[in-house]
């Protein structure tokens, strides 16, 4: 059986969503936990600043994933942290030691290749063992380790087989299986399902997880697909342009997003910009002339009049033919779109004054039951907590 | 019948170029000299009918390859330019590996540039590059001058008319047969492969050894025959830059064939060096089979 959606999968996962940030938390507090700091490390291709005085701690055993678009140095710092870029300023701590002037073939880091990088003249099994052999590792204890190795990564069979005669999951796993066999300090992933389809991408992703447990193996993933991030990493740095701006667990990531770019970049939203003003336990935010100002409560400090933007995520806003009792935030507005994709629909509405805002449903009813069409009067509302209030 | 038509071109090709010409060589091997035009006799006489091909088969007979086989001045003359080829591939090899590795390691845009500089003494007459090569080897030649200026040695050197001239002709010429072949194979390779090696615990130099290597075999033994095969026939450059010392077959086939007249034991000896060069010839296309399935 290729993946167990039982036991293993499904423990990880809860243990992600429910535990992820306490283990997290936890972690913090003991301050043993912070094995591999990388304080503030810069690089420049000329006059170029890849990576801008970046600073991140990585804690043992975690699954951490560097998301991004592509171009906003991702991929370069998880090449400073395997060794083939060396930082223009900075160092990078592992178990306290400067790894920074430490050249790849000597570092406790292994890194899984984008385009995976087997050898294509080699085996499987001969795959596996490269590394093994390089460290002059006697003959038996390769075996076991290979053995323990294709066990692992369920390709047993496959052993005697060469790259080309397997199939693109498969060479997936090879690579995986080879950068984990010198039982690294540091796995570093670059895009490690790039090139596998989205069903095998999700199982792929369970997997992954489940080794990375079993292994106990740190794990830093780079992604720019913020689905794969959310899905597979205990903390999530969200990087723009040499800089992480957001660095926390996919929850926080996703429901408290520190900024514009971040609440942008995860999953979908709708921006509101308006003016905040001080009412009862949290702001109202006046966004447009002539109606009545929406309102969000935050612990968040903003001086009255100050410039804010209202971040609100679509599955939030609930949308309805009756006006919904009992709401704060209540608006009246026209379905402009629907894109249908099937287990859910996203509507765009648009205000009265143009503005428009997603809101989705969950299609638990037949297509033909849907309640809304095209050009329909709608009203769309949310809670108090529903929307993130974020600086202009 | 399309396809059969397709097929049938290059078999007809091969048949008219290869085959019949293999047969007249090989018809000319099993015949006996003679003072005539051609030289040789029997001739084929289809106006005599039956009995004119039964005589004409039965005047063929396998003298010329036992005469070869007495005369140890042929097989020493095979062995040596056996001796000469390998030698020469082998410098070639360690020649023309660095410059494709230099070639396939080069900037993207200067490729094409350094392709071209290798291609470029195909432009001019190869007859006329290696007579420069006298120019250059002979006593009075470029080589010497450079070194007495240098100060390396006191009095000229001879080079030329020597194995050394032959080899450095056979290198020279046959140069770009090796460096193409291992450059393509060098440039298709990933660069990320060696970054996995290095990343795995390999110095660059093991890396080399454990990835390059063995990923441009295929280019490696696609310009080693190459070399190889044209080398142990070669004619021109032994008798240009060679000494009287020097044994090559291709040479004793050009003496026996105009010096000596003597067509059928030329041509014996051409059909022996045939049957030489039909191994390599055939690893060689086995190569190419494997490199090809291999990118499948």
């Amino acid at each position: 059986m290729l993946f167990r959606p039982g036991a293993h999968a499904d423990r990880s996962r809860q243990q992600r969503d429910t535990h992820g940030a306490d283990r997290f938390r936890a972690l913090e507090r003991s301050g043993g936990g912070t094995a591999h700091p990388v304080p503030g490390v810069t690089k420049r291709f000329g006059d170029f600043t890849a990576i801008d005085n970046l600073s991140f701690d990585i804690y043992e055993k975690e699954f951490f994933a560097l998301l991004g678009p592509s171009g906003c140095g991702k991929t370069t710092m998880m090449r400073m942290l395997a060794g083939f870029e060396a930082p223009s300023e900075g160092s990078i701590l592992l178990g306290g030691q400067d790894i920074a002037p430490i050249p790849p073939n000597r570092r406790p880091v292994n890194m899984m290749f984008q385009s995976y990088a087997l050898f294509p003249h080699l085996s499987v099994w001969e795959n596996i063992a490269f590394g093994l052999k390089r460290d002059r590792m006697e003959k038996d204890r390769i075996n076991a380790r290979v053995a323990e190795m294709l066990k692992l990564t369920r390709l047993e069979q496959f052993a005697s087989r060469k790259p080309h005669q397997i199939s693109g999951g498969q060479r997936q796993r090879v690579a995986l299986a080879r950068s984990l066999a010198k039982a690294p300090k540091l796995l570093l992933l670059d895009e490690p399902m790039g090139a596998l389809d989205a069903k095998l991408r999700q199982k792929t992703q369970f997997e992954l997880m489940d080794i990375q447990e079993k292994t106990g193996t740190t794990f830093v993933i780079v992604t720019h697909d913020q689905e794969e991030a959310m899905t597979v990493a205990s903390r999530v740095a969200v990087m723009d342009q040499g800089r992480i701006v957001q660095a926390d667990t996919p929850a926080r990531i996703y429901e408290q997003p520190n900024s514009v770019y971040v609440a942008d970049f995860i999953g979908e939203v709708t921006i509101i910009d308006g003016t905040a003003n001080p009412e009862g336990d949290g702001y109202e935010i006046a966004y447009a002339e002539g109606v009545p100002p929406l309102f969000v409560a935050t612990d968040k400090k903003f001086a009255r009049g100050q410039a804010c933007h209202l971040a609100i995520r679509p599955e939030k806003v609930a949308i309805s033919a009756e006006r919904p009792e009992g709401r704060r935030n209540v608006l009246r507005g026209r379905i402009l779109d629907i894109a249908y994709l099937g287990n859910i629909s996203t509507y765009l509405v648009e205000l009265p004054h143009g503005k428009v805002i997603k809101a989705q449903t969950a299609n638990t009813r037949r297509l033909a039951h849907r309640p809304f069409t095209w050009e329909d009067e709608v009203w769309l509302s949310w809670s108090d907590t529903a929307a993130v209030l974020l600086e202009g | 019948m399309r396809r059969a038509l397709l097929i049938l071109v290059p078999y007809l090709w091969l048949l008219a170029l290869f085959l019949i010409p293999f047969l007249i060589v090989f018809k000319i091997s099993l015949s006996d000299g003679a003072l005539a035009i051609p030289p040789y006799t029997p001739t084929l006489d289809l106006s005599a009918g039956w009995e004119g091909i039964r005589e004409f088969l039965t005047d063929l007979d396998f003298e010329n390859f036992v005469f070869l086989s007495t005369d140890d001045l042929y097989w020493k003359a095979y062995l040596s330019s056996l001796q000469i080829a390998v030698i020469s591939t082998a410098i070639t090899l360690l020649v023309g590996y660095p410059i494709a590795y230099g070639m396939a390691s080069a900037p993207d845009h200067w490729r094409p540039t350094l392709m071209m500089l290798v291609i470029l003494p195909f432009w001019t007459s190869f007859l006329i590059r290696v007579y420069s090569w006298m120019g250059i080897l002979s006593t009075e030649g470029y080589l010497n001058q450079l070194l007495i200026w240098l100060g390396l040695i006191s009095g000229p050197l001879t080079i030329l008319n020597t194995n050394t001239a032959v080899y450095i002709g056979i290198v020279y010429t046959y140069l770009p047969f090796m460096i193409l072949p291992i450059y393509a194979a060098l440039e298709r390779m990933d660069g990320s492969l060696l970054e996995a090696a290095e990343d795995l615990g390999c110095s660059r130099i093991t890396a080399f050894w454990l990835v390059t290597v063995p990923l441009s075999r295929n280019g490696i033994v696609a310009g080693c025959f190459l070399v190889f095969i044209p080398a142990i026939g070669e004619f021109v450059i032994p008798s240009l830059l060679g000494g009287s010392r020097t044994l090559m077959i291709g040479k004793v086939l050009w003496e026996e064939f105009f010096n000596n007249r003597d067509w059928p034991v030329a041509s014996a000896v051409a059909v022996i060096l045939l049957l030489i060069l039909i191994v390599p010839i055939i690893l060689f296309q086995r190569n190419e089979q494997k490199s090809r399935e291999a990118e499948e």
